[in-house]
């Protein structure tokens, strides 16, 4: 190295690109499937960081209203900050109208909040689950900067490549001949989110440890844990 | 010119540059298949414990559930491989064919030693872009060996060591644990609680867990010693009826065996003297 | 995006009871455009002898006729028929020397051994690491979704008419939630007196 450089002020030497590292991907699975009149919703319950376990007992799926869940998965910070701004909006819903807001609101409200940050989004894949005015179940699936579709079965974060066409398969009834989509009932819906987690467990090195199963119907909601893999 | 198949050796370049070029172009290097891993070694009383886990991911996926990372080289020597999975199984056979050469034209069985430095010299030259990263365990006429080679050709002979992505949560089971001159079980178990640590706590290892055991009177592999996880248990039963796959055209065509002679041989050892 | 992703493309193998099944998609395409939906690469290398090369279309090609030569070169010096064992050694041996400069295919290798009518499977990297599991291998643009449908479907032999549907479930379901591949799906069920190939019908988009 020649001196000239050496005896040079500090600031003036070694240029020095800063990077900017916002997000975190922490994994994380859901799955939701709408009935005709209850809709299941489902998250692996394994936390992570690049190689590590952060934690074996973290459930996606947050309660919003008593007919809405949403599962969110992604950088978790997002999804804990997303949450907050989200029940504080919901909050400030009912006390201004005196009523819970309805999942169809809901789902249009989040999918406002995710796009109102176009361009410094929330990195989180976010399912939303509940039953509509009518009494039926459906699902929402968002995409980061808030573009929404209603379905009636979704998978979404670390393994929904192995997951989603199982789904298209076993409920959508896609690819078979004469074969018409089966009625969705609670037992079918809880066998095919089971044994999807199963197989991306198998599969999918950030996905494992237990499964969080949520069934929200119109009298209410239960809960129901599996254990998966560990390793 | 293609090759016939004996006129060269050693590894070929000719698409180098084309992939140089592709990388140039924004088409970055495909990754290859890792072995993740957790391997171990430790010294025991009477001999060496050998551990590794048997998974295999490429990226995030799981590519293989039950990979098999203990190597043989020689009849008093095997080693745990972590890195590179083509790698891994290329260099070991390389030296187990390198090694047996070396036993027939010494007539003695290969000092542990040697096989360290063989593997060292060969991965310097190679100055890390041979991902291999080893734990070399032997017995032979000077006692119990344990080595820990790195990817850049750098090793150290050590009493318990561990390598790969799980090599920490091993070595927190060893530093607590381990003990000189213990017993064959006492190091079984250490050497499978170590391997556990890894299977649990790091993503990239996961499955069985095998151990090698070598002793003076020779190696004995454990595949798998523990199923420390089994596959998961489906509820439903996923049996397509029969005909629900749309077909557009079918073809069946016959494997007709014209003639067939059957000709029975008696085994023969390799003469080897 | 990955070389190895520029054509698009994707492998399957299934073991069954004293059979197998190989299966691919027939798009050939540049990035996001298809140029053609006839584009075979799964090939015939000895009666029960099946291989699937996915990857970037040119070194599909090229790998496939070197294999054939060195195959040739095998079967006239020994003066017999390999073995699916001895075919991947020898895929494994024609990758891993261009460790430093590879050729961008996966290969998947599906056969029954001539003799002992055992079936085999095995999956290779762009390197030449093989796996040889008990049950499938996948290879290609959407072999996570494969992972997961083969995971989910896959069951202990399986007669040839009940691996054919699973396979061709699996393969079909799965490239459906891939842009690059699909537009066509053909499967070969080999069985040790015959080879059953169909050409399925799938979504053209």
């Amino acid at each position: 190295m020649s001196l000239a450089v050496m005896d040079g002020a500090d600031y003036m030497r070694d240029p020095r690109k800063h990077h900017f590292h916002p997000y975190a991907d922490n994994g994380g699975t859901s799955v939701a499937i709408a009935g005709d009149d209850f809709v299941m919703i489902a998250s692996d319950t394994r936390l992570t960081r690049g190689f590590n376990i952060l934690s074996r007992d973290q459930g996606k799926v947050l309660g919003l209203t008593p007919k809405t869940m949403m599962a969110s998965s992604g950088c978790w910070a997002d999804v804990l900050t997303l949450k907050k701004v989200l029940n504080a909006r919901l909050t400030m819903y009912s006390h201004e109208h005196h009523d819970v807001m309805s999942t169809t609101a809901v789902a249009q409200l989040l999918s406002t909040m995710l796009y109102w940050r176009r361009f410094f989004p929330y990195y989180v894949s976010n399912i939303l689950a509940g039953i509509d005015e009518e009494g039926k179940g459906v699902v929402y699936h968002y995409d980061p900067v808030g573009h929404m579709e209603k379905l009636a079965f979704s998978a979404t974060g670390a393994s929904v490549a192995q997951i989603q066409p199982l789904l298209d398969n076993q409920l959508g009834a896609l690819n078979m001949k004469d074969v018409t989509p089966p009625t969705i009932t609670k037992e079918l819906a809880r066998q095919l989110i089971h044994d999807a987690f199963v197989s991306a467990a198998e599969r999918d090195i950030n996905t494992g440890d237990g499964i969080l199963i949520h069934t929200i119907t119109k009298d209410g909601t239960t809960d129901e844990k599996v254990k998966l893999r560990r390793d | 010119m293609e090759d016939s198949g004996d006129t060269h050796t050693g590894f070929q370049f000719s698409n180098f540059a084309r992939n140089e070029k592709l990388v140039s172009r924004g088409f970055p290097m495909p990754g290859c298949r890792k072995t993740g891993t957790t391997i171990a070694g430790v010294v025991f009383k009477d001999g060496v414990v050998l551990g590794a886990d048997t998974r295999a991911t490429e990226g995030d996926i799981v590519a293989d559930k039950n990979c098999s990372k203990i190597h043989y080289l020689q009849p008093n020597m095997y080693c745990c491989g972590a890195g590179t999975a083509a790698d891994l199984e290329m260099t070991t056979q390389l030296m187990a064919g390198q090694l047996e050469l070396h036993r027939l034209n010494t007539g003695r069985q290969v000092p542990v030693i040697a096989a360290n430095s063989m593997f060292k010299q060969m991965l310097f030259r190679y100055q890390g872009h041979i991902g291999a990263a080893l734990v070399l365990g032997g017995v032979d006429k000077y006692g119990s060996h344990i080595y820990s080679i790195h990817p850049h050709g750098s090793t150290d002979r050590l009493p318990y060591t561990t390598m790969g992505s799980g090599s920490l949560a091993a070595m927190t089971v060893f530093e607590e644990r381990w003990q000189p001159d213990m017993e064959l079980s006492e190091a079984k178990q250490l050497v499978r609680d170590a391997i556990a640590g890894g299977v649990f706590n790091d993503l990239g290892s996961g499955s069985n867990i095998d151990l090698c055991i070598i002793t003076k009177d020779g190696a004995n592999m454990l595949r798998p010693y523990d199923v420390a996880n089994v596959k998961g248990q489906r509820v439903g039963k996923y049996e397509y009826q029969r005909g629900v796959t749309e077909v557009l055209t079918k073809k069946v065509r016959p494997i007709e065996i014209v003639s067939e002679t059957v000709r029975l041989i008696t085994g023969e050892d390799m003469d080897t003297a | 995006m990955s070389i190895l992703h520029y054509n698009g493309g994707c492998v399957v193998a299934m073991k069954g009871k004293n059979c197998v099944a190989v299966a691919t998609d027939l798009r050939f395409g540049v990035q996001g455009q298809t140029i053609a939906t006839d584009f075979e690469r799964v090939f015939e290398l000895g009666p029960h002898l099946y291989i699937g090369l996915p990857g970037l279309a040119t070194d599909t090609q090229t790998v496939y006729q070197r294999l054939q030569f060195r195959i040739k070169m095998y079967e006239m010096r020994e003066g017999r028929k390999l073995k699916p064992q001895t075919l991947m050694a020898m895929v494994q041996n024609l990758l891993y020397e261009r460790r430093f400069g590879p050729y961008f295919v996966e290969p998947v290798i599906a056969g029954l051994n001539a003799t002992t009518k055992e079936p085999y499977i095995c999956a290779l990297d762009l390197i030449g690491c093989a796996t040889e599991p008990a049950d499938f291998v996948v290879s290609g643009t959407c072999s996570e979704s494969l992972y997961g449908m083969c995971e989910t479907t896959w069951r202990e032999d399986m007669e040839p008419d009940d691996l054919f549907e699973c396979i061709s479930q699996s393969l079909v379901n799965a490239f459906d939630r891939d842009a690059l591949s699909g537009w066509g799906a053909v499967v070969h069920v080999i069985e040790h007196d015959k080879v059953t190939t169909r050409y399925l019908k799938c979504r053209q988009d």
